[in-house]
């Protein structure tokens, strides 16, 4: 069973078409990487998908997405319990400028979760998937803002795992990371696929060719090729995914 | 003369005229300050502080004033930080960015402009009147608390503004609310620059006079308000009530009274300046 059906969306800003009739399915406990020049519409995708672009004045969707055989566009839908089931990972690292502990322990706080001893033991899991634990459990009461760039992404991502998703969406989670940072977060990802469906967004070919299962190309605002992400590196289908993904444009 | 030597004088000229227009209001200001002092500070006492209005000067305190101006401060403070946050909040993080939302923008900017002896006669209409409330420390509040809401609510905004989009949506896309969001990550970020806004626009109402006697403030009140629906005197109208009269001995009280508004109002935008500062050196995202 696919966890991810999308049929023949269509996102508009105004009068700004900006995804058209796209189509895919996603399957549980996989990486799937959403890839495509600035502008494609992958970014519009991936936000569709947790309903984060519904405070846009402008924005408009049609057809039909389903997370688990549930239209998350219907009426019956609460697009808070959406958003605890598929988290988000953004692009630039964004802590709360609380301490450490309190950035994890939000999605619980905001659940209305009291009992310090669980509060504590969740904070503790999710900072060991998010394989930051050892780095700042003696500090858990210090600033998010103070720990390194790489660091706080990877908070972030520990803070998201706190609410138990079980899909998590990842916006070009390590293109404000140095090298080593971007080689945790892969490695992490990896390890996450584990428990997690997760669908990242990138700029960076070799990270998709590295962490994902499959790989989606956008173009213009159409899905223009679909498939295992070591077929599409090898072997595209498609003149223009070939010229994108060996950097004749882009 | 040579060009290059004209240009030098006018140069030199100009920074003159610059230096002197900045003087020119420090300075005044500086001598109206040392005047009131010299007149006033030895006026300046326990008793002076403690003591009813008399029509013998040198029994004459300000008790009932200063506490009439605690009063309105307080009374203000109740009903305009929720009305003027409130609405900051939703015009900022609720409402739809349309015409609509820009002419209401522009309309409470120049309501910030409008004189306050207009929002006086407004609230003699409303609050004394029709409301019935009469000249009491409530419709004094709340006439107030009108001619400061734009403040406020202009003031809210641009700290919700300066908020990053990005702390919005974390909390977002971990499922909280609109209300969660705002509580707990908006407003904590923004309280800076809204106590700010606050604290400046309640400065400003407890030097306010003229609205005050078009709704009825009474220059002599022989006791101390015990209620919101008393009538009641504040600070700026016995000072003028006292400077009003011919007697010299009413004149230095008057400047004691004077020292006393200012200190006040000093100290109010004192703490605003303090608190701008320790916000802007906490944000640093």
């Amino acid at each position: 069973m696919k966890l991810i059906v999308a049929e023949d969306v269509n996102v508009y800003y105004g009068d700004n078409h900006v995804l058209r009739d796209i189509s895919l399915s996603i399957s549980e406990h996989t990486v799937t990487a959403l890839i495509g020049p600035s502008g494609c519409g992958k970014t519009t995708f991936l936000r569709t998908l947790n309903r984060m672009n519904d405070y846009i004045d402008s924005f408009r969707v049609e057809g039909k997405i389903k997370i688990d055989g549930k239209d998350i566009y219907g009426n019956k839908v609460k697009v808070e319990e959406l958003r605890q089931k598929v988290g988000m990972v953004f692009q630039k690292p964004n802590p709360f400028p609380k301490s450490i502990f309190d950035n994890v322990a939000y999605g619980l706080k905001i659940q209305g979760t009291k009992d310090k001893k669980s509060i504590g033991e969740r904070v503790e899991k999710s900072l060991k998937q998010a394989a930051l634990w050892n780095e700042v459990k003696d500090i858990l009461h210090k600033p998010a803002l103070s720990l390194s760039g790489g660091q706080q992404q990877r908070l972030c991502i520990a803070r998201t795992l706190a609410v138990k998703p079980s899909i998590v969406l990842m916006d070009e989670p390590a293109s404000a990371l140095d090298p080593i940072s971007t080689a945790k977060i892969e490695e992490l990802i990896l390890e996450l696929k584990e428990n997690y469906t997760i669908v990242i967004v990138t700029h960076n070919m070799q990270q998709a060719a590295r962490v994902s299962d499959r790989t989606a190309f956008f173009y213009m605002g159409e899905l223009v090729e679909y498939s295992k992400t070591s077929d599409m590196f090898t072997n595209p289908k498609n003149k223009a995914t070939e010229n994108y993904i060996t950097g004749r444009f882009g | 003369m040579s060009r290059l030597r004209t240009n030098r004088i006018i140069d030199s000229g100009f920074r003159y005229l610059g230096i002197a227009a900045t003087f020119f209001g420090l300075v005044i200001l500086a001598l109206f300050i040392l005047n009131i002092l010299q007149q006033g500070l030895g006026r300046i006492d326990g008793a002076f502080l403690t003591s009813l209005p008399s029509r013998r000067a040198s029994r004459a305190g300000i008790l009932t004033a200063w506490t009439g101006t605690a009063w309105i401060l307080f009374l203000t403070a109740l009903i305009a930080i929720p009305l003027g946050v409130a609405a900051g909040i939703y015009l900022e993080e609720y409402g739809k960015k349309n015409r609509l939302a820009r002419i209401v923008e522009i309309n409470i900017a120049n309501l910030a402009g409008v004189p306050s002896i207009l929002y006086g006669l407004l609230g003699l209409e409303v609050f004394v009147r029709a409301m019935r409330m009469g000249s009491s420390l409530l419709a004094g509040a709340c006439t107030l608390s009108l001619l400061i809401l734009p403040v406020i609510i202009v003031a809210t905004r641009e700290a919700i503004r300066a908020v990053p989009n990005t702390l919005r949506e974390a909390s977002y896309g971990m499922g909280a609310t609109r209300w969660q969001t705002i509580w707990y990550q908006v407003l904590p970020a923004a309280s800076g620059g809204i106590l700010t806004g606050v604290i400046l626009a309640l400065s400003r109402a407890i030097g306010e006079t003229a609205p005050l006697i078009v709704i009825g403030a009474l220059a002599y009140v022989p006791f101390v308000a015990r209620s919101p629906m008393d009538e009641f005197t504040v600070l700026p109208m016995q000072i003028f009530n006292w400077i009003s009269r011919p007697q010299q001995a009413f004149l230095v009280n008057g400047a004691a009274a004077i020292i006393i508004l200012l200190a006040i109002t000093f100290c109010m935008n004192g703490i605003a300046v303090y608190l701008r500062n320790r916000w802007q050196k906490k944000i640093n995202w």
